[in-house]
This record gives C-alpha cells, structure tokens and sequence, in this order.
C-alpha cells in the first residue's frame, strides 16, 4: 500500500512542480493546492498505515484498546488542510483582484517592472 | 505555567480582538500602539525572567512534554521577543503619519496586530509543529498586509511572495511529516535527545534528507541564496510601515528557525549541513550586495542589503563555536534595528520628494539636515564603521571566523563591509548632497507630523548608538545565548521539566 501511496505522491508533486511554473496564476493557485495535498499525503503514509483499532476509550477504561491507529498524524493533517483552505481563499481573491486591475491573470502581464 | 511566556502571544491576540470591535481609525491607532507598548514590556519582563532563572518553559493545557505544546525561552528566544516588541512600537507609532486611509479602513492594525503575534509565537514555541502553525499565522497577516494597497505592483509583488512562501511551508510539512513517521515526536527537545542517542533513530542517509528540506524551507523564508530572489522582488511594493516591518523581523524569523534547528537538532552530520551553510553564507553575503550596487531605488537596496546581511548571521551559524553564536545573536539584534530604521527613513524620503528613485531626490541635507544626521547612524552603523553597533557586530564575527581559520568567509565578511559602504554612500549623495533637481518640491510638514516621523527614526538611531557604546554587557548577554545554543542541557531540562 504505502509503495502505490508513494508513487502517488511522486506523481502528485511532479503534477504541482508543473503547474506552478505556469503564467497563469489560477495554474500556479491549483499546483499550490496539489503541493499541500501531497505534503499532507506524505504525512499520512510516513506515520504507518495499518489496519487498527481506533483510538477511542472505552466508559470505565483509562487505556485505549491496542494496537490502535495514531491519532495524531491524523490531527496534524485537518491543521494543515485547514491552513491551505484559508490560504487558497485568499491567493483566489489575489487572482481576482489581478484580474480585476490588470485584465489579465498572466504572473508576467501583471509585472510592471520586469527588470 | 508560566504567564510570562504566554503574554507575548496573548497580548497581540488581544488587541487585535479588540480592534475588531472597535472600528474608527483613531482609537485603533491608539490600541495599536498601547499594544505594541505591552508587548514591549511584558517580553522586557520575560528576558530579565530568563537572565536571572534561566531557560523557562511552560507546557499548555499542562500537558507534559512530548505530549503537549511546550513554549520555551532561552536568552536568544527573549532577546527575539524584546526585540520584536520594540519594532513593533517604533512602527506602529511611524504608521500614524506614514499610512494611507484606505489601508486603515481595510483593517490594517488588526492584522498588524496577529503578524506580532504569529512572530512571537515562533520565537517562544519548542513544538516543529507548532512552530509551523505559527509560519502559518505570520504568513497569512503578511500576505495580507503585502497586498493592503491594491495597487497594480502590490499585487504582482504578492502573487510572487505568496507562491514562494506557500511553497517553503509544504516542503516544511513534507520534512515534518518523515521526521514524525520516524521518530513519533515534533516536540524540538525530544527529537533533539532522540537524534543524539547511540543507537541511530534515523538512518544517516534520511537524516541527511530532513536536513536538506529544513534548510531549503527555512532558507527560503530567512532568503538565503539561492533561494532569495523572491525577497527584492516584492519587499518594495508595500507600504512603508508594512516593508519596515517585514525588512526587520520576517527574514529573521527564518534566520531564528535555521539557527534553532542547526544548534539542537541537526548536530550529527556537522561536516557536511555545516559546511554547506557556510558556502550559503558566502555566496548569500556577495550576491546580496552586489545587487545593492546595481539598483537606483532606495527600498530596492536596501532590499538586496538584507540578504547580504542574512548572510553574515548564517555564517555565525556556520562557524558553529558559542563565540560565532554569540556574534550571530548579536548580529541579529543590531541588524534589526538598523534595517527597520533604513526603511522608516526610506518612507520619510518618500514622503518629503515624492519618490524613493535616488535621480529624483537630492538636497536633502540643506533642506533636513535633522534627517540627514538621522540616516548617517544606521547607515554607516549597517556598513561596519565604529563605534556604532554593527563594527562590533562584524568584528565579533570576523573574530569567530579567525578562531576556527575560516579565512575565504573573513575576506569575504570585509569585503562586502566596504560594498555596504559604498552602497550606502551612493544613497548619501544622491538623496542628501547632490542639488535638489529641477521641478522636485520638498513637502512641507506641519510640526507634529513631523514629530510622528522623527520620533522613532531617532529613537531607533539613538539605540543604535547605545548598542556601540554598551556593546560589552550586550555581548555578555549574547554569548550567554551561544553557550546555551551550543550545549543545549539547561534547554532539554527545561522543557523536561515543564509544568
């Protein structure tokens, strides 16, 4: 499993790799999501992956039942999801904001100054 | 727990709650500064904390380490945080003349407010994770801020400094993700004992590996060559008090990190990460200021002096002996000062002629002579000539570099001192001695704008010279924070031992 999991993530970066060296900035907004859905994958195979029991405790119990999946790589990715939510908002509204004084979502039409 | 460590983090969080609720521009300037002014002072309480107990650290929610975040403050940490407070006052009171409506009614002091806060938070925390969430606050108020003004160059500037910072923080979150797959902990202290026991946790080759992602990563936020050309490409477009801001504290925040993580963490492999950061030094300090040479405008040189200058704080890290430390420490704490003031000097130049482009200026040491005084201190303090606080700052580094016979890295650290010079000279004749050019007016100031302008210019400059005439309690204070980097116990039993 993590052998596919790794090829994935190969593939996914090289997919944002490329597409964040794109003009346009929507190309380099979506190459930037990939990028952190990577980031988040590679945390979620480097963690372990393995069928266990979920890290509840039982009423009356003070342990979890073991082996149980870790919890926390888990916790680590909604952050970072949460963090490349927000982000990916705001690089929209830049998108939109470009769009809107420029006309154009081109990274080199929106430079004044290319020296 | 300790509330000293906590204070930093809660008192910008505060203010900007505050502002949120209160909406006119003049009560919001006043909350901005009595902010920054409680930041200053509860970060003075935290470092006299540290100076007279030691390392402090504080687990929150009482969770103990590993398990739990744990904020930690060592000598260097609470200088980082003294210093930030004090930044964030001189600019938040230079904002009062310097900003424009529009970036006010858009909701700049709130957000000025979370970057102090985001800052702060990385200084203190002693939690990789953590320390990301916290790149991840300051980011978003500096994408923010960077972006304020809606003009067509602001928005250039932001999509390039976006992008690239957003790219730096994946690369941190991947080399998180492998270091918590090996090893079950981000708490900084733990992977620290860990990497250091006998028996290797981490195969050497992946060790490597992490290494590598940590220094692209931090590099690139600290704009380390050649990971830096997104950092003149964007500090000049924002406005004056956001550029003053980010030329001071953000790149050092990257700086902080890198020094963090090479001292505690990533000390297995020294050969090879450390002599690697000392090649990034060299050609960090020579590519910045030759840039600085080639440029006209006075944001754009001095954009490209911050990188030379980030340079000469990694080569004390590559030095890697306390003394270099030490140097490095105080390098950072001269720097910061020096470089917040050039750029609040920058935006009274603009001010007063109307553009930072140095063939349009000119006369300003007939027409300012105050100002003209004013810019000389940081300036030749920046280049290296005494006794203001950067000949010492050089010196202690140049010293290092002679101790451990680093001789390329001392006459390159000497020769880019005389570049700086020659670059700040340039700014000199051009915007101070040569005649005012035809058809330029000098703007003219009412007395209490003028106070507003001047008030933490001269501050800022008057410190400057008190860094050089007490530099020799203020290196006791930094080489205290070598020796703590360099043999990092009394740091692992603090947060052992965090409550």
């Amino acid at each position: 499993m993590s052998v596919i999991l790794a090829v994935v993530i190969g593939a996914l970066t090289t997919c944002s790799v490329f597409l964040l060296l794109q003009r346009s900035i929507i190309e380099i907004l979506m190459g930037l999501s990939l990028l952190s859905h990577t980031a988040n994958l590679v945390i979620f195979t480097s963690a372990g992956l393995v069928l266990k029991q979920p890290p509840i405790i039982a009423a009356g119990e003070t342990l979890p039942v073991t082996p149980h999946a870790d919890p926390l790589p888990q916790a680590l990715i909604l952050t970072a999801i949460v963090i490349s939510f927000g982000v990916t908002a705001f690089t929209l509204a830049v998108a939109w904001r470009a769009n809107f004084m420029t006309g154009s979502i081109n990274v080199d039409e929106t430079d004044e100054d290319a020296s | 727990m300790n509330v000293l460590l906590v204070l930093p983090i809660v008192i910008p969080l505060l203010t900007a709650a505050s502002m949120l609720l209160i909406r006119t521009r003049r009560l919001q300037r006043r909350l901005s500064i009595a902010g920054a002014g409680a930041l200053f002072l509860a970060a003075l309480a935290l470092l006299s904390h540290v100076l007279t107990h030691g390392t402090v650290a504080t687990s929150i929610g009482s969770w103990p380490a590993p398990f739990g975040i744990i904020l930690v403050a060592d000598t260097f940490a609470g200088l980082m945080v003294v210093i930030t407070g004090l930044k964030a006052l001189a600019v938040s009171i230079y904002a009062v003349v310097a900003l424009d409506e529009d970036a006010e009614r858009a909701g700049y002091h709130p957000v000025y407010q979370t970057l102090l806060m985001g800052i702060s938070g990385a200084f203190l925390t002693g939690d990789f994770f953590n320390l990301f969430v916290w790149f991840e606050v300051m980011l978003l108020s500096s994408f923010v801020l960077i972006s304020l003004g809606n003009t067509r160059q602001q928005v250039s500037g932001a999509v390039k400094y976006v992008t690239i910072n957003l790219v730096s923080s994946a690369i941190l979150l991947i080399g998180l993700g492998i270091l918590y797959g090996k090893l079950g902990t981000l708490n900084m202290a733990d992977v620290a004992v860990r990497l250091a026991a006998e028996q290797r946790a981490i195969p050497r080759g992946l060790e490597s590996v992490l290494a590598m992602l940590f220094i692209v990563s931090f590099g690139i936020k600290a704009g380390v060559f050649p990971l830096n050309f997104w950092l003149p490409a964007s500090y000049h477009t924002p406005s004056f008090p956001v550029s003053a801001i980010f030329a001071g504290l953000l790149t050092k925040v990257g700086v902080y990190a890198l020094i963090r993580s090479f001292t505690l963490v990533f000390v297995q492999d020294i050969e090879t990460t450390h002599s690697l950061l000392l090649a990034i030094a060299v050609a960090t300090m020579v590519t910045g200021v030759l840039g600085a040479a080639s440029k006209m405008e006075i944001r754009r040189i001095l954009s490209f002096h911050i990188i030379s200058q980030i340079g000469y704080m990694v080569l004390g890290l590559a030095l890697f002996t306390p003394f270099a430390l030490a140097a490095a420490v105080f390098y950072v704490v001269h720097h910061i000062i020096v470089k917040t003031n050039l750029f609040l000097i920058a935006g009274f130049i603009h001010r007063l002629q109307g553009s930072n482009e140095l063939h349009q200026l000119g006369g300003l040491y007939r027409s300012k002579p105050l100002l003209a005084a004013l810019f000389l201190i940081p300036a030749l303090s920046l280049a290296g000539v005494p006794p203001l606080s950067g000949f010492f700052a050089k010196l202690a580094l140049i010293q290092a570099g002679l101790q451990v016979e680093a001789w390329l890295a001392v006459a390159v650290a000497l020769a880019v001192g005389l570049l700086t010079l020659f670059s700040m000279l340039k700014i000199w004749n051009e915007a101070f001695w040569k005649d005012t050019p035809e058809a330029v007016t000098v703007a003219s100031l009412t007395r209490t704008e003028s106070m507003y302008w001047l008030l933490p210019i001269g501050c800022l400059a008057l410190l400057t010279i008190a860094v050089g005439i007490f530099s020799g309690p203020l290196f006791e204070i930094a080489l205290r924070a070598g020796q703590e980097l360099m043999q990092p116990d009394t740091y692992l039993q603090a947060v052992r031992e965090a409550r």
